[in-house]
């Protein structure tokens, strides 16, 4: 059965995961710009990062039948400089028309503090103008709460940004309502320690429903892993649930959201 | 949906055993250092969010959640110090 992975940093994983992917039936990933786990330099450094999420990993993924699209943002993680954030902000429309580009993410926040809002706030503004969708990363552990709320009130002051074009990641079960109620899409990742695991993320299908809401691997350079999409989708069946609402949650629910850019494409 | 007995047949040994797993960490941590120590903010906000386990109130993953949040709402004044988490708040921890 097909699935998409819309969350996942395939920069940081071997041909191997791809081999592996593509064996339980993924077509299409889609890779937000992240941060690499050392703070870059210059805006040359994410320029150089923008060009392999634009050249070298949709060729990477191809070989294996996997379509692969990206986001391109400056990350949460390395917004505390807003001289080097400005930068790089403006390096990112000459890489916007390249055919796998979809939007701006994943921006947010991660220590929720004034220079990661502003940054936020500018990304959103390149986003707005220029009418693309949006991915958000939402903060890690204790800091996720209140950084979800300030993320919602943020992107509420930009009456150009429509809810439907957003999706809000990382939700767990003290921040889906509030992202769903705010009519946001929402991504549940599956992590081994942090985030959901495959049976939290079915609870929470079985809680709120299947509107609006899709689960990603967000497999990284980190503890993750590059096969939680299909591992979840198991854990589902387990359960009982029928073959049609898996595919919703792991192939249709995607696919409308990202179909919203006419550059996504799920086909071989 | 599913009906209790099979949820237990599905979980019950893998929570039986993350159970025994937080209590012989607990434990672990009682052993360790002098015993005046007091221990760690956040072993003190894993015991204090276990309180909600047993109190029969339902939505229990939602207010674990909760009570190991950041409980403030301003912006921080800046990021520079930690890109981490530690999992706890530093405030309001017992």
């Amino acid at each position: 059965m097909r699935y998409i992975d819309p969350h996942i940093h395939m920069v940081s994983r071997t041909t191997d995961d791809y081999a592996a992917m593509a064996r339980c039936g993924c077509v299409a990933v889609t890779e937000p710009a992240f941060w690499a786990g050392f703070d870059r330099s210059s805006a040359a450094g994410f320029a150089d990062y923008f060009g392999q999420l634009t050249e070298t990993e949709p060729a990477r993924a191809a070989q294996h039948g996997i379509r692969h699209h990206c986001w391109l943002c400056i990350n949460p993680k390395e917004a505390e400089d807003p001289g080097l954030a400005r930068e790089v902000i403006a390096e990112i429309p000459r890489f916007l028309d390249r055919p796998n580009v979809l939007g701006i993410g994943e921006i947010g926040l991660n220590k929720n503090s004034r220079n990661e809002l502003a940054v936020f706030e500018a990304q959103l503004d390149l986003a707005a103008s220029r009418g693309l969708l949006v991915l958000v990363h939402t903060p890690h552990l204790e800091d996720k709460l209140k950084g979800t709320r300030m993320i919602i009130d943020a992107i509420a002051r930009d009456s150009r940004i429509d809810p439907g074009r957003v999706l809000i990641d990382h939700v767990e079960e003290h921040t889906v309502a509030q992202v769903l109620d705010a009519g946001f899409w929402a991504g549940m990742t599956l992590y081994p320690d942090t985030k959901c695991t495959p049976q939290r993320a079915a609870d929470i299908f079985e809680t709120f429903g299947l509107e609006r809401l899709w689960i990603n691997s967000a497999g990284d350079w980190g503890h993750s892993d590059p096969l939680a999409v299909p591992k979840c989708r198991q854990e589902m069946a387990r359960r009982g649930h029928t073959a049609q609402t898996i595919e919703r949650v792991s192939y249709a629910n995607p696919l409308e959201f990202l179909s919203q850019s006419p550059r996504f494409r799920a086909d071989a | 949906m599913s009906s209790k007995q099979r949820i237990a047949d599905l979980y019950f040994l893998e929570h039986r055993a993350k159970l025994i797993d937080l209590a012989a960490f607990l434990d672990r941590v009682d052993r360790a250092g002098e015993p005046a120590e007091p221990p760690d903010f956040r072993v003190r906000a894993l015991v204090r969010a276990a309180a909600v386990l047993t109190d029969g109130a339902g939505s229990r993953a939602r207010r674990v959640l909760e009570m190991l949040s950041d409980p403030s709402t301003e912006p921080a004044r800046s990021a520079a110090a930690t890109k981490g988490a530690s999992g706890a708040p530093r405030q309001g921890a017992l």
